[in-house]
Formats: C-alpha cells, structure tokens, sequence
C-alpha cells in the first residue's frame, strides 16, 4: 500500500512537471523553426526535424523569427523600455515602501489598521478599472504615453501588495532594536537608518522581486498608458498579435516570448528560495 | 509611534495610493455618469449639372472642438449602467416577463454583454480557485515525498506557470492548444475531425481558458502549501501512525487541521487574482465566446479615436462594486480579530 501511493505520488509528479514545463520547452524549440513547422497541421514531428525549415531555409534551425522581431519590429526598443520601466518601479516602491511598512509595523493605532485594510481592498482592484479612471486625465493633462506617467502609475499601484509585505517583515523584527538605539538619543528616522536598515535587506530583496515582476508582467496598465513608441515588451506582444496573422509573421511573436521570458527564467533560478519564502510570507503569519 | 512621525514616514505611500488609486475610483464613478458626444451632423447642399441633393455629414471640426471644450461628454445619470451594454434593465425585464423556463432565461442573459462577461468572470474564479488550490495540495504532498535532492529542480519548473508573465503563459498554452499547434492538431487526427477547434466551439474555449488558470494558479497553492506541510508537527504524525490511521486519515486529520489557516488565505489570494482575468482572454483571442469584465473595460477603452469612457467607467464601478463584495468576509472578519486585539 504504501509503495503503491509512493508510485502513484512520483507518476503525478511527473506528470505535472511535463504540464508545467513542457510547454516552454517546446516554444523554445519552436521559435527557431518556421511557421510551417510550429504551426504544423501534418504532423508535429516537423517541427521536431524542422522538415519545412530545411526546405525553406537550408538549415534545422533559423533565427529569422528573432531577426524579424529584434531587427525588423524594433523589440530591442521594447526591451530597453522595459529595463528602465522595471528598473525605475522596483527602486522607487522599495523607498516608499519601506518607510511607510516601518510606520505600519511600530503603529498600533486604528488608523494604521485602516490603511493596511484600505490597502488589501486597493490590491484587490483589478488594474484596468484604474486605468479607466486614468486615461481622459492623462490626455487632457497632456500626460499620456510616456514612460515616467506609466512608473508612476505601476509605483502606486504595486504599493498596497509592498506595504502588505514589508509591513510583514518588520514586525518580525523586534521593536527593541530600534527602541534601545531611541534610548540611546537617536530620533526615531535614525534609529531606523542605523539599527533597522543593516537588517531589513533579506526582506527587502524579497519584496523587490515580486515588485519588479509586478512591473515586468503587467499587460493592462502597459498595454493602455503607453505610446507606440515608449511600449514595453509585453504589450509589444500584445499589439505582434493584432498584426503578424494577417502578415504571416506569427514566428516573430513566437520570438518575442521566447526572449521575454528569459529573464524571468533567470530570475527563478537565481531567486528560487526568495521567491518561495516570499510566496509564503504573507500566509504563514496568516 | 507619534502619530506625526507615523504620516511622515507612511505620506508618501500614501499619497501614491492616493492620487493613482483612490482618486481614479473617484473618477471613473464621475465618469460613469456622461456618455461621448454624439457626432455633430451638418447638412450641406451639393448641386451638380442637373440637380441638387442634400446631404448630411458629420462636422469633423465641430464634432473635435465639442469634445475638446467638454471632454468628459454629455451628462447622461445613470442611464449608461441601465443600457443594453450594462444592466441592460429593459431587455432584463422583457426576458423575465416572457421566457421558456429558467435554460432559456440563462440563454437570453448570456447573449447580453455585461451579463456573458459577469457569467464567464464567476465561472471563471470558482472553477480556478478550488481546482488550482486542490491541484498545488496535490503536488505539495507529492513533492513533500521525494528525496531531497530532486526537490529544488521540481520546484523550479513547477514555479514557471505562476511567474511567467500572464500574456506569454497563455500564448504558450494558446499555440499548443489552436487547431495548428501540437496539441489541437493531433486531437483533431486522433478524433478525425477537422472541425474540432477551440476557436470553434464555446465550450472548448470555457475549458481552455479554465485550464490555463488552473495551470499558473495551482503552483502558488502548492508553494503555500508545501511551506505548510514542513511545520506540521511529526509526534502528531507518528502517533496517529501508532493508533493505525492510515495515510489518507493522516492528511484528513492531522494535515488539513493543521493547513486550515492557509487555505483561507490562499482562497481569498486567488479569489482576488481570478476575478480580474483578462491576459488570458487576448492571449487566447476568446473574446467571441468568452469575455470578462476587466476584458469588457480594455474592449470600451480600445479604440483608437472614439474611446467609450463612459461606458467602460460604468462597467469598471461595476466591477469595484463585485470585489467590495467578495471581500466583504473578509473585512468583517479582520475588524473582529482586530477589535480583540485591541480590547
């Protein structure tokens, strides 16, 4: 019996792993093929040989996707739009953030209560109906399109979940340390600048991840605020979409993924332990 | 803290959930309450060689200078959350007044916008939530049972779904699943139907859209899990072992108490996160037989010249009225716990 459930765990196991992985393993694969062969109707196995790629362009593989999209769409534009944008949100969110999380966790006011709960229902606000109540401000005020309103706008918004988070970590820190260098004279900023701050990185680094993610994977606020011009890469996707089937470019979208998702496959790797200790931040203190 | 201390340190947070949180609210509900100007129509007298025709045109000039002098349009009360896109109260009362019983009342509501969003954003969030949190409890046990060694690499890929980016995770499953991709194309070999897509059939896009929420929301519950399954404590375990129970009683009587608290938290997470779907909608170009709300406000807002503000603030009020109320339990129960305490 017991043998029985360990195999039938492992067999589960399994096969979750090729759901939850297959999938960008075979875009991977795929995106240096030609559409003929991703999107094979006969049969799948070309896109394994790559039959119609070899007979199109001489080769297994081909890069004329990423050519395409890099090159000749201009993604590397989108992607330098990006590096400022996620750049830009996660250090801004992690200074306010941390300040305001400080105040939170040494309050015990109602009032701080109020915010931390105003907070969770503003998380809960999906991002479009925000950007609704955005869009005619920004055109009358002349704000639209440009990359500091969208920073702005994710900094704001990536504020509830950042508070929420940081607001978690301090309070595990003990109220003494700052208290006793309080005692000592400091007033209460420098006892934050010199007894809290040499010890808040690990969560600090913690929260910058999911901050950066935040700004990295949003479609909605990106997709509406920004400009032709200033686009990041996923709503660069997102308008691939509208025009490579018409054009029979579908390769350059299937690109575009592929590279847009590297460097959350980096990130993962790199960050595996914080990103689940982060996960379950919240959770385990209930 | 002294209260003033307290707002130096949190006012610029503040400010920010301030101005670009609570402020749009505000006026997105202002919004709601006007509708876009009509078109300003001239008529003008062409006369040709022989006769004259009269002709009614829009004044472009005319119709941009309105706008400009008036950009939030024309005042219209409530009557955008009762049109036909909305609330749609006539067509509502005309269905109840005379309908072939409750099949055919589901039939007809589902053809009205505001309604075919409502129903795919509800069926959405409770099919997700319990089978993305029943499927990461699932992997957690598992993964809970393997060596240690193989631990770190399963739990990299099974994060993949939860932090790829929303968009690229469903054009991944999207390109996979549609009629030319692996998947869609050997089901249709394997059934010998040339017609069975998922753009083709409403159903087939319900389930494709559904497993594509459970697969990236399943691993955020299996992470909460998991963390919760270390802390279980071992002398429980071996006792109830002692006393004969077997491995299901174990997980029934002893784990699920003691992961209890998390389940709550986990449920009310995805709540949150299924009820504003809407990657997955573009990704997989469903919008002909599935749309959400958050969908049905990117959809008003689109448009490249007549943008419906109106329209689309109504439905987004509509959509903040939704979340107030699932959250609700919520709220009631953290006063409590907070008011305890206090006291």
């Amino acid at each position: 019996m017991k043998r029985f459930a360990a195999v039938g765990g492992a067999a589960f196991l399994l096969l979750w792993l090729v759901v939850a992985a297959f999938p960008f393993l075979w875009t991977v694969w795929g995106s240096f093929k030609v559409e003929a062969d991703f999107f094979s109707r006969e049969h799948w196995m070309n896109a394994v040989f790559g039959i119609k790629t070899v007979q199109q362009t001489g080769d297994a593989f081909t890069a004329d996707g990423y050519r395409g999209a890099w090159i000749e769409r201009e993604f590397w534009r989108s992607a330098v739009n990006t590096a400022i944008v996620t750049v830009a949100v996660t250090t801004i969110s992690l200074v306010l953030g941390t300040l305001g999380g400080y105040a939170l966790a040494r309050s015990a006011r109602d009032y701080a209560f109020w915010i931390l709960i105003a907070a969770l229902v503003f998380r809960a606000m999906p991002h479009i109906t925000l950007v609704s109540g955005y869009l005619l401000p920004f055109f009358e005020l002349n704000l639209w399109g440009t990359l500091p309103t969208t920073i702005v706008v994710l900094v704001a918004i990536n504020q509830p979940f950042t508070l929420w988070m940081l607001h978690g970590f301090f309070v595990s820190i003990p109220k003494d340390l700052d208290e006793s260098a309080m005692v000592d004279g400091c007033t209460r900023f420098e006892a934050f600048r010199l007894a809290v701050v040499p010890v808040m990185w690990p969560g600090v680094i913690t929260t910058g991840l999911f901050s950066f993610l935040l700004a990295y994977n949003d479609f909605a606020v990106t997709a509406m605020l920004l400009s032709q011009d200033n686009q990041t890469m996923v709503p660069k996707i997102g308008s691939f979409l509208g025009t490579v089937n018409q054009e029979g470019t579908v390769m350059y979208a299937v690109a575009a993924v592929v590279s847009a998702t590297v460097p959350v496959f980096l990130l993962v790797m790199v960050f595996q332990r914080r990103i689940v200790s982060g996960l379950t931040a919240g959770a385990v203190k209930g | 803290m002294p209260t003033g201390t307290f707002f130096r340190f949190v006012l610029p947070s503040l400010v920010a959930m301030a101005l670009f949180i609570a402020l749009p609210i505000g006026s997105v509900t202002v919004q709601s309450l006007f509708v876009q100007h009509e078109k300003v129509l001239v008529t003008v007298e062409t006369c040709g060689p022989f006769n004259c025709t009269e002709e009614t045109r829009v004044d472009a000039a005319a119709t941009a200078a309105l706008k400009e002098a008036e950009p939030l349009g024309r005042f219209a009360g409530l009557a955008t959350y009762f049109n036909r896109n909305h609330l749609a109260s006539d067509e509502v009362r005309a269905i109840l007044a005379d309908n072939d019983g409750p099949a055919d009342i589901a039939r007809r509501l589902y053809n009205l916008p505001f309604y075919k969003a409502l129903a795919f954003t509800l069926a959405y969030t409770f099919v997700v939530t319990p089978a993305g949190m029943l499927l990461g409890f699932t992997i957690a046990l598992a993964v809970n049972a393997i060596p240690k060694l193989l631990k770190g690499p399963v739990i990299f890929f099974s994060l993949l779904p939860l932090i790829v980016t929303p968009l690229i995770g469903s054009l991944v499953l999207y390109w996979m699943l549609n009629a030319d991709g692996i998947l869609g194309a050997t089901l249709q070999r394997v059934f010998d139907d040339p017609d069975l897509s998922i753009a083709a059939s409403p159903a087939l896009t319900w389930l494709a859209l559904m497993f594509y929420g459970t697969w990236s929301m399943a691993p955020f519950s299996f992470v909460v899990f998991y963390a919760g399954l270390q802390s279980v404590p071992s002398d429980t375990l071996e006792s109830a072992m002692i006393d004969g129970a077997s491995r299901l009683d174990r997980v029934r009587f002893v784990v699920l108490p003691h992961l209890a608290p998390l389940v709550t938290f986990v449920a009310l997470v995805q709540i949150m996160d299924n009820f504003r779907v809407f990657e997955p909608i573009v990704g997989f170009a469903a919008e002909a037989h599935a749309t959400s709300l958050s969908w049905a406000i990117f959809n008003d807002l689109r448009g490249q010249s007549d943008q419906l503000f109106g329209s689309a603030a109504a439905t987004s009020v509509l959509t903040v009225l939704g979340v107030v109320v699932l959250l609700m339990p919520v709220l009631v129960r953290a006063w409590g716990e907070h008011r305890r305490k206090a006291a």
